[in-house]
C-alpha cells in the first residue's frame, strides 16, 4: 500500500475562541475542559464543606439550620465524587492516554465531547435544587426511605436524581470511549503489556465503569418512580424494600470506589518512577494487581450493610480483606520503586509521595472496617468519615494535583512555579492531617456522622475544633496554587517538550502539543519508549519477541477505513 | 522533538490507521455499549426477582385486575424474534452488497418492531392495573415499559439505517451502522426473551 502522509488541516478556517472550545472534539480541548469544570465544582463542593466544619467547631447551632446542614453534607459528597474527582481524572486520562497510546485522538471524538457536555448539565442540575426550595438533603447515598416522597418532598431529590443519571450516562459513554480507544488506537509497537501503567489503570476503570454505573442508573430510575409515579420498589408498606436501595447502590458504590482510585494510583505510578529515576519495580504485578483489584471489587459491595443484619458476614468480610492483597502489592511496587531510587522532590513527587502515606492510613482503616465485630461499633461514626477521606481525599485529590503538577507543562507549555507548589504541597498536607486525623479518634468515642450539632458534654469539642482549623488550612493551601497558576499563565518558564526526563510518549511531542499530537512516533520497544529513545536501546535488543510482534505493523501502512457510525 | 536520532521513525499515517485489523471501531463501541445496556437491565432484574423473593402472598396482578394475557404476549415474542431473523437477513444482504434486499429487510423489520410497540400498548390498556398498584405492578410496568423504550430506540436506529440505505450509503465494504444496529436489535430480542420468560412464563 502506498505512505500515506498526514497534512495538517488545522488553521485553514478561522472561528472564534470561544466557538471553537464550545464545539471542539480535540481530546486535548475537551480534557481541558473536564478538569476546569472539575475545579469549578471543587470549589462549590468546597465551601459547603468549609460550612459543614464551621457549624461542626463548636457545640451549638450558630450558622446554619439543620435542614440546611443535612442538603450541604448531601451536596458537598454527590458534588465531590461525581463532579469534581471522577471527572478531574477521566479529564487527565482524556488528554494524556491517546498521547501515550501514540494515537492521534479518542476513537468517538464527538462522543467524547457529549460526554463531557452532560456533566455541567447534570452538575447544575443537582446543585439548582437550592433554587427550588431547597437542595437534595439525605446523604450522598441517598438510603430508601429517606427519599421517599414522605421524607424528601421536596423537587431537590428528583433533581439530584436526573442530575446523577445524567452524569453517570456521562461516565458510561466515556467509558466506551476510553476501551475502544485502547484497544483499537495503539501505535505500531505499543503491545497491551507495553502501554503506561496510567493507561492501564484507566482501562480497568473504564471496565468498573461500564458495569457498575448502569446498575446505579437503574436504582435511580426506580427511586424516581417510586417518588413521582408511585411506584413502590423501596416502601414497605406496599411489599417494597428499603435494604435493596442500600444492594443496588453499593453494588454500584463500591466499584465506584476504585473508580476513584485506580485513576490515582496510575497517576502515582507514572510520577514515582520518573522522579525515582527509574523504572516503575514490578510492572507485570502491578498490572495484574490492577486487574485483581478490577474483579474483586464487585464482590465486596455488602461489607458496607454489615449492620442491616440481611447480608453474609463472613463472605464479604473475607472478599473486603483479600482486596487488601493486590492494593498491598501495589504498595510494595511503589515503595521498590523509590528504593535506591535518585529522589527529585518536586511537587508532583510531594504530592505523589503525600498520597502513598495517606492512602496508606485509608487502607489501613478500610481493613479494620472489614472486620464485622469492629464495623459493628464505628458504623455510621466519624471513624468512617476519616476513613472515606483518607483514601477520597488523601488518595485520589492528591492524585488529581500530583496530575496538575506533572502534566500541566505538557498541557500549557510552561512550569508550574516549584517552590509555590511546594508552599502549597505543606499547607495543603498538615491542613488534610488536622482536618481528618481527628476524625478517627471521634468516630471511636462515639460521634455520629451527619449530625449538624453535638452536646458539649460529649468531649468532643477540641478535636472538632482542630479538624476545623484543618479544613481552613485545605482551604487557605488552594489560594497559592490558584496564584501559581496564573502566575504561570502570564509568565511562566517556558517547559520544553520533555521537562522531567519522563518515560512514556506524551513527552514525545510538543508542549502543547498539535492538533494531531504526533509528527513522528519513536519506536515502540518497551513501557519506556522515550527512555529508550534519549539513553539507547541496550534493553530492548535483550526481547526477542520484538520483531515477531512488530510483523503485524508496517510503517505507513493504512488499513481499511470502516465508516462512522457516529 | 526535531532532536530524535534517526532510525526506525513510525510515519503518524500508521497510527491514524491502526486497529484496522479486527472488529471495526464502532462495533467494539456497540458491543460495551450492550454490555452496560446488560448491566442496567441487569439491575432492573434485581429488583424483580427481589421483591419477588421477599412477597410472602400471591404473586401477580393485583385483586380484581385481569389476568397476564400470556398469549398476546406470546404472540408478540413471535413478532420480535422473527424481527431478529429479518435483520439478519438484510445484514447478510449487504455483506453481499445487495443493497435491495437491506431495503427490504429492514423495512420489515422496522414494521415488526413498530407492531411489537403497538401490541404492547395494546396490553397494557387491557391489564386493568397500573404502576401503582402494588410491588407487582411496580416491577411489571418497569421492566416491560424500559424493553418497550429500547425497542423504541432501535426502531430509531432502524429508521436511520434505512434512510441512509435509500440514499445509497452502504455497500459490501462499507456498512458498519448496519452491523451495529442489528447488534443493538438482537440485544433488545434477547432482553425481551428474558422479560417474557420471567415475567409471564415463571412468574
Amino acid at each position: 500500500m502506498a505512505t500515506t502522509t498526514l497534512e495538517p488541516r488545522t488553521a485553514t478556517y478561522r472561528r472564534s475562541w470561544v466557538l471553537d472550545w464550545l464545539t471542539t472534539v480535540d481530546h486535548k480541548k475537551i480534557g481541558i475542559l473536564y478538569i476546569v469544570n472539575s475545579f469549578f465544582f471543587f470549589f462549590a463542593a468546597g465551601i459547603l464543606a468549609l460550612l459543614i466544619r464551621t457549624e461542626l467547631a463548636v457545640p451549638g447551632l450558630q450558622f446554619v439550620d439543620a435542614d440546611t446542614y443535612n442538603q450541604a453534607f448531601t451536596m458537598h459528597g454527590t458534588i465531590m465524587l461525581f463532579l469534581f474527582i471522577i471527572p478531574a481524572l477521566s479529564g487527565f486520562a482524556n488528554y494524556i492516554v491517546p498521547l501515550q497510546l501514540g494515537a492521534p485522538d479518542m476513537a468517538f471524538p464527538r462522543i467524547n465531547a457529549l460526554s463531557f457536555w452532560l456533566l455541567p448539565l447534570g452538575g447544575l442540575l443537582i446543585f439548582s435544587g437550592y433554587l427550588f426550595g431547597g437542595a437534595a438533603a439525605e446523604g450522598w447515598t441517598g438510603y430508601a426511605p429517606l427519599t421517599d416522597d414522605q421524607f424528601a418532598p421536596g423537587v431537590g431529590t428528583d433533581l439530584w436524581i436526573i442530575g446523577l443519571t445524567l452524569v453517570g450516562t456521562a461516565s458510561i459513554l466515556g467509558a466506551v470511549n476510553f476501551i475502544a480507544t485502547i484497544f483499537k488506537m495503539r501505535a505500531p509497537g505499543m503491545t497491551l503489556f507495553r502501554m503506561p501503567i496510567f493507561v492501564w489503570t484507566v482501562l480497568v476503570t473504564a471496565v468498573l465503569i461500564l458495569l457498575a454505573t448502569p446498575v446505579l442508573a437503574a436504582g435511580l430510575i426506580a427511586l424516581f418512580i417510586d417518588r413521582n409515579y408511585g411506584g413502590s420498589f423501596f416502601d414497605p408498606t406496599v411489599g417494597g424494600n428499603p435494604i435493596l436501595w442500600q444492594h443496588i447502590f453499593w453494588f454500584f458504590g463500591h466499584p465506584e470506589v476504585y473508580i476513584v482510585i485506580l485513576p490515582a494510583m496510575g497517576v502515582v505510578s507514572e510520577i514515582l518512577p520518573v522522579f525515582s529515576r527509574k523504572p516503575l519495580f514490578g510492572y507485570k504485578a502491578f498490572v495484574f494487581a490492577t486487574i485483581a483489584i478490577g474483579l474483586l471489587s464487585f464482590s465486596v459491595w455488602a461489607h458496607h450493610m454489615f449492620t442491616t443484619g440481611a447480608v453474609f458476614l463472613p463472605f464479604f468480610s473475607f472478599m473486603t480483606a483479600l482486596i487488601g492483597i493486590p492494593t498491598g502489592i501495589k504498595m510494595f511496587n511503589w515503595l521498590g520503586t523509590l528504593w535506591r531510587g535518585k529522589l527529585l522532590l518536586t511537587t508532583a513527587m510531594l504530592f505523589a509521595i503525600g498520597f502513598l502515606s495517606m492512602f496508606l492510613i485509608g487502607g489501613i482503616s478500610g481493613v479494620m472496617l472489614a472486620s464485622p465485630p469492629i464495623d459493628f461499633h464505628v458504623q455510621d461514626t466519624y471513624f468512617v468519615v476519616a476513613h472515606l477521606h483518607y483514601v477520597f481525599f488523601g488518595g485520589s485529590v492528591f492524585g488529581v494535583f500530583a496530575a496538575t503538577y506533572y502534566w500541566f507543562p505538557k498541557m500549557f507549555g510552561r512550569k508550574l512555579n516549584e517552590p509555590l507548589g511546594k508552599v502549597h504541597f505543606w499547607i495543603h498536607f498538615i491542613g488534610f492531617n488536622l482536618a481528618f486525623f481527628p476524625m478517627h479518634q471521634l468516630g471511636l468515642s462515639g460521634m455520629p456522622r451527619r449530625i449538624s450539632d453535638y452536646s458539649p458534654d460529649a468531649g468532643w469539642t477540641i478535636l472538632n475544633m482542630v479538624s476545623t482549623v484543618g479544613a481552613f488550612m485545605i482551604a487557605v493551601s488552594i489560594i497559592p496554587f490558584l496564584i501559581n497558576v496564573i502566575a504561570t499563565f502570564i509568565n511562566g518558564e517556558p517547559a520544553g517538550d520533555d521537562p522531567w526526563e519522563g518515560n512514556t510518549l506524551e513527552w514525545a511531542t510538543t508542549s502543547p502539543p498539535p492538533p494531531y499530537n504526533f509528527d513522528r512516533l519513536p519506536p515502540i520497544h518497551s513501557e519506556r519508549p522515550l527512555f529508550f529513545l534519549t539513553h539507547g536501546h541496550g534493553h530492548a535488543a535483550e526481547r526477542p519477541d520484538d520483531l515477531e510482534e512488530e510483523g503485524g505493523h508496517k510503517p505507513g501502512d493504512v488499513e481499511r477505513r470502516d465508516d462512522d457510525l457516529v | 522533538m526535531q532532536a530524535h536520532p534517526a532510525g526506525e521513525e513510525h510515519a503518524p499515517a500508521a497510527a491514524i490507521q491502526h486497529g484496522g485489523s479486527g472488529m471495526p471501531t464502532a462495533l467494539l463501541g456497540m458491543l460495551l455499549f450492550i454490555a452496560s445496556e446488560v448491566m442496567f437491565f441487569g439491575g432492573l432484574f434485581a429488583t424483580y426477582f427481589n421483591a419477588r423473593a421477599t412477597t410472602s402472598g400471591p404473586w401477580g396482578p393485583p385483586e380484581g385486575a385481569h389476568e397476564l394475557d400470556i398469549a398476546l404476549a406470546g404472540a408478540l415474542t413471535a413478532i420480535l424474534v422473527a424481527s431478529s431473523f429479518t435483520m439478519q437477513f438484510g445484514v447478510w444482504a449487504i455483506r453481499r452488497g445487495d443493497t435491495g434486499k437491506l431495503k427490504m429487510w429492514t423495512g420489515i423489520t422496522l414494521i415488526l418492531g413498530v407492531l411489537f410497540l403497538l401490541g404492547q400498548l395494546y396490553d397494557y390498556s387491557q391489564l386493568g392495573f397500573g404502576i401503582a398498584d402494588g410491588v407487582f405492578g411496580t416491577t411489571f410496568y418497569t421492566l416491560t415499559g424500559f424493553h418497550g423504550a429500547h425497542v423504541f430506540g432501535g426502531a430509531v436506529g432502524l429508521t436511520i439505517i434505512l434512510a441512509r440505505t435509500l440514499r445509497g450509503q452502504f455497500s459490501a465494504r462499507n456498512h458498519v451502522a448496519v452491523e451495529a444496529v442489528s447488534m443493538y436489535w438482537h440485544f433488545v430480542d434477547v432482553v425481551w426473551i428474558a422479560v417474557f420468560s420471567t415475567i409471564y412464563l415463571l412468574r
